[in-house]
Order: structure tokens, then sequence, then C-alpha cells
């Protein structure tokens, strides 16, 4: 009996257990389904949420909010002018030069592992990438047709805003501020081109730089640069060049301005392009036309007005 | 003919942007004056009908009233953004591949590439350089291009044509930016490019590149046709004909601001500042074609000359 007892007790206790185990396993398995289940919705988790912060349905807020918080794209306004959006009046070359930007640093960037600035070891390395290194060649190619398109993309896009009027009040500065990325592109184009320490490139830049000689004041060959104490030695090309003839400290001089100095330089002057799109009320077109008889009096050395175009 | 020399200089690998932009500026100037004709047509018609002008929505573009004024930037935008990101990719990809970035030979100061010539987009001053002196060419002009450039929003002050395209409002700024533009400074790189060979001489396209040849070209000086040999007069002389120059330019300058009843509108609204920058830059800018022209009807090289520099 007893040990019948003990058995059922025994028994019992394993079905109990068991059921309880089964019990709990169905628990489990139910939390775990309803868990999958809510992570079959991906923007309920709470991963997603910590990452994108709101709903990105397809509702107008939803598409707004997709702009505004993101941090790269709220560079734009939530909406624009409906005829904005169009090919044939911006030509897009603005936005195009801002990728090949972006191309060009990443692809300069890998061309930086494989590349030392120092005479005799730079033309090696090109040769190496050329040769050796996967994909080398058609990673310096598209650094170097890159470079070429974005010189045209830029010239392009100051030919559009000049033949769409885009320079006139409010937009005066940043019509200034392009012309300085302008220089610029072409500069970090021409540090370049010195760097394989090639033939072209060699002769290109000691051409170039040869230029400088003649500065006005400041050249050695330049009018009245003799007269000011100017020499080979300390004149502005020995600046450029960190010598008086095209060699190492050329080269190194070039690298730098070419992958430091040069780009710091052009993304903060970009940082102020486009934010001054912004501030001055957006782009500029395609706007109404305005008639001769709608010209307005010129108030000359009015105060600024507060902030009417104010940007959104 | 020696069409093997003219595919040589096409195909270099360093020049496909120029043969690029033989076909991308046409195709753009016209994009442009083709909206800027319609613009025109629409502006003619509102101001023939100040009744028309009142009601119309004063575009060129397709318009319904009940649309609405502004769109999404999500997709309406982005999307074009990232359809242009993935064509230029494309584009860069197909063109990487099929072509190979040049290299020379190692560089070597001992042996003279000829004809040395500067990357393309600074073609147009090299090329300037056989019409001025290096601190001209090389360092006052492109600093004054820059500085002009700079300027441009500051002495226009025709208020009209702001944010669309126009020729009849805006005659005179596009066509003295599209002389600067397409005819001194991308023709001149054009020159730079195909034209210009051993020597920096002149071979006309299809002519083979000597590297032997002579071009015997007596150039002279201004004063020399006056037979004044002394400094002093070759001084004076220079800068006599330099300061007649800037008259003559600058009255000419001044016709053209003056010239018909609109051109006057705008010339009153501007401040002596904003004048005296234009005269400059617009004076300046005509020395390039006049010393180019006097260079080869005259051969004549130098006008001014001084002790220190030769204009």
């Amino acid at each position: 009996m007893a040990d019948e007892n003990g058995n059922n007790k025994g028994q019992k206790g394993l079905t109990s257990v068991l059921e309880k185990v089964k019990g709990d396993t169905k628990a489990l398995k139910e939390k775990a389904t309803e868990e999958i289940k809510i992570y079959k919705e991906i923007d309920r988790t709470q991963l997603y949420k910590s990452v994108f912060r709101v709903k990105h349905d397809d509702t107008p807020r939803g598409r707004a909010l997709g702009i505004l918080t993101n941090v790269f794209l709220h560079l734009h306004p939530a909406k624009i002018n409906r005829d904005a959006v169009r090919y044939s009046y911006t030509w897009g070359m603005g936005g195009i030069s801002f990728y090949l930007f972006i191309v060009l640093t990443f692809t300069g960037v890998l061309l930086m592992f494989y590349y030392h600035p120092t005479k005799g070891q730079a033309f090696r390395d090109i040769l190496y990438l050329e040769a050796d290194v996967p994909f080398g060649k058609l990673l310096r190619n598209m650094h170097r047709w890159a470079a070429h398109l974005m010189v045209i993309t830029v010239w392009l896009h100051m030919f559009r805003v000049f033949l769409t009027g885009s320079y006139k009040k409010p937009r005066e500065f940043n019509w200034v501020v392009g012309v300085v990325l302008m220089l610029l592109t072409l500069l970090l184009s021409f540090t370049g081109y010195l760097l394989p320490d090639d033939q072209l490139g060699f002769w290109a830049v000691t051409v170039g730089t040869g230029m400088a000689r003649a500065t006005p004041l400041l050249g050695n060959e330049g009018p009245f640069g003799p007269q000011l104490g100017m020499n080979p030695f300390n004149d502005i090309r020995f600046a450029l060049l960190g010598g008086s003839i095209v060699d190492a400290n050329a080269l190194l001089r070039s690298y730098i301005w070419h992958c430091i100095g040069i780009p710091i330089l052009i993304s903060i002057f970009m940082a102020v392009h486009f934010w001054r799109v912004r501030k001055d009320g957006g782009i500029s077109g395609p706007a109404p036309v305005m008639l001769e008889s709608e010209i307005k009096e010129l108030k000359r050395g009015a105060v600024v007005a507060p902030t009417k175009a104010g940007g959104h | 003919m020696d069409w093997q020399q003219l595919w040589e200089i096409a195909s270099t690998p360093d020049n496909i942007p120029i043969v690029a932009l033989l076909f991308l500026v046409p195709f753009y100037t016209w994009y442009a004056f083709r909206q800027a004709r319609a613009n025109d047509q629409l502006i003619g018609a509102l101001e023939g009908s100040p009744e028309l002008a009142k009601t119309h929505h004063r575009k060129t573009l397709p318009f319904k009233p009940e649309w609405p004024r502004e769109v999404h930037v999500w997709p309406y935008l982005l999307r074009i953004e990232f359809l242009a990101a993935i064509i230029v990719t494309v584009i860069l990809m197909i063109w990487s591949i099929t072509l190979n970035a040049p290299l020379e030979e190692p560089a070597n100061p001992n042996f003279t590439m000829n004809p040395a010539k500067a990357p393309w987009y600074f073609l147009g001053l090299q090329e300037m350089l056989v019409y001025f002196d290096p601190w001209m060419a090389g360092v006052v002009l492109p600093s004054l291009i820059l500085v002009g450039l700079a300027a441009i929003p500051y002495m226009d002050e025709n208020p009209l044509g702001a944010g669309y395209y126009t020729l009849k409002q805006r005659k005179w700024s596009i066509a003295a930016f599209c002389f600067g533009f397409l005819v001194l400074w991308l023709t001149m790189i054009f020159i730079g490019t195909f034209i210009r060979g051993p020597g920096w001489m002149w071979f006309w396209p299809g002519q083979t590149w000597d590297h032997s040849r002579v071009v015997f070209e007596v150039n002279r000086d201004l004063p020399d046709l006056f037979f004044i040999t002394s400094a002093w007069g070759k001084g004076i002389l220079g800068a006599i004909v330099m300061a007649v120059y800037y008259g003559l330019a600058g009255l000419l300058v001044h016709k053209i601001i003056t010239l018909n009843e609109f051109n006057r509108k705008i010339f009153k609204r501007m401040s002596l500042l904003q004048y005296l920058t234009l005269q400059f830059f617009l004076i300046m800018m005509m020395l390039l074609p006049l010393k180019i022209f006097i260079r080869h009807a005259f051969r004549i090289k130098y006008i001014w000359i001084t002790p220190w520099f030769n204009i």
C-alpha cells in the first residue's frame, strides 16, 4: 500500500511536474509566438524605435518626419515647391557635384592606403596599385574620372545658376561661396595631379607653379618682386613648393593639401553653401516671371529687413 | 589631313572631358535657351494684356489651380537624387573600366615634355600666356576672373529674371557672361587642347605635330612702330595708349549700359561704385580679345613696356 501509495505519489508528482513543464512550455511557446509576431513587425521593436525614433508610415506626417528626423536628409525641407523638382530647371548639377565629392572622398581614402608621398616610392605605389592591388586600377581610374567630371559639373552648375539669375537678391552671398567652392575644386584637382609623380604631373605642376614666380610683389620675376627683395628662395613659389624646384617637399605639400587641407576647407564652405540655400528661401525657382512694369523703386542703404525669406 | 594625329589628341584619356564638354555645353546652352524663349513669349503675352497678367500663374509649366503648391521631398525629390546618383555611378563605372587614367614615365626634371601642358581646366590660362606675360596671364587675370565672378551679384542691379530662364529681360548680362564663359574660357581650353602642339605652336586639327617645325614670326612692340627706342618714351607711349584704351573702352561700355530705355532704367538704379566696378571688369575682360586681335593682325607683342612689367 505504502509502496503503491508511494508509487502513486511518485507518479502523481511526476505527472504534475510533467504537466507543469508542459504548461510552462506552452506558456513559453505562446510568449515566443507572441514575441515573434512583434518581431515580424520590425518597426515595433525597441531596437528599431531607438534607431529611427518616429513612425515612418505612408502618411504626409510620416513622409515629412522621414526627412526631418534624418541627419543627412534634413538638409532638405520636408516639402518643396512642386516645380522645383524639375530637372529642366536645375539640371541637377549641384547635387551631382556633391555626389562626386562623396565618390572622390571614398575612393580617395582607399587610395591613401596604398600610397606613400615620397619620391621614388610614390611612382612605384601607382604601378603596384595598377598591377597588383585587387581593383586597384579601377579605383584609380574612378578617382581620376570623377575628379574631371566634378570640374565639368561645377562649371555647368555655375552656368545654370547664372542663366536663371539665381544669384540675385537674397542669394548674392551664396554665389560668392560658390565661386570659392569652384576655386577649391580646381585646386583639389590640381594638387592631385602631381601625386603619381610621373612626367605628366611633374611638368604640369612645373608649368603651373612657374607662373607663381611672376606674381606681382611676391614673386622673384614678377613686377616689383626683385625690388622688394624676392629671390627664388623666399618668394611665393618657394612657399608653394617647399623648395625652389618641384621635388620631395613639393610632393609632400601637394599630398597634404590634396588629402587634408583643401578637403577640410571645401567641407566647411559646402556646409555654408547648403545651409544658405535653405536660409535664403530654398532653391530659386522656377519662379513666376516678373514684368518690367512691376519693378519696385530701389531703396538704397535701407536696414536689412527682418528675415522675410527667413528659410524653413 | 592626318586623321591619326587628330585621333591621338581626341582619344587621349585626359582629353575626354573636353570632348565631353564639346557635346555637353552646346546641349545645356540649347536646353536653357529653349526655356528662356518659352518664358520670353509668356512675358510678351503678359505685357500685352494686363488682364491676363493679373490672373496667370506666370510659368510655362503645366498648372491647375487645385494642384497643391508644394510636394513632399520624400519621395518626389529624393527619388530623383537617388536616380541621379545611380546614373552617375554607372557612367563612372563604365568610363573607369574602359579608359585608363594616364601614367607617363617617372618624373624626370632632365627631360622636358613637349608640349608640356597644364591640366585641361587650366589650359585657358596657359593659352593666355601667348598674349600676356606670366604675371598677367597666370596671376592677375585669374584673380580678376575670380573676383569679377564673385562681384557679379553686387554689380547686377537688374531685378528681373530672378529664378527663371530669360533672354529678353537680361540680354546684356547674359551676353557678357556667355562671352566670358563660352567664347573666352572654353574656347581657349579647346585651343589649348586641340590646336596647340609642340613648342605651343598652332597646328590646325588634323595637321601633323611636327616637332622640328619652325615658325618665323617676327613680333614687334607697339613703340617700335613709332621708332621709339628710349625707355622713357616706351613707358610714356604705353601709358598713353593704355589710358586711351581705358577711355574708349569705358565709353563703349557706357554706351551699352545706356543703350536703350530699359538699360537706362537699370543704370539709374546703379550706385557710382557699382557702375565703376562693372566698368572696370568689363574693360579688363575686353583686353584679352583685343590683345589676341592685335597680336594676330599686326604682330604686336607688347603695348606698354616699362623696366618692371610689360603689357
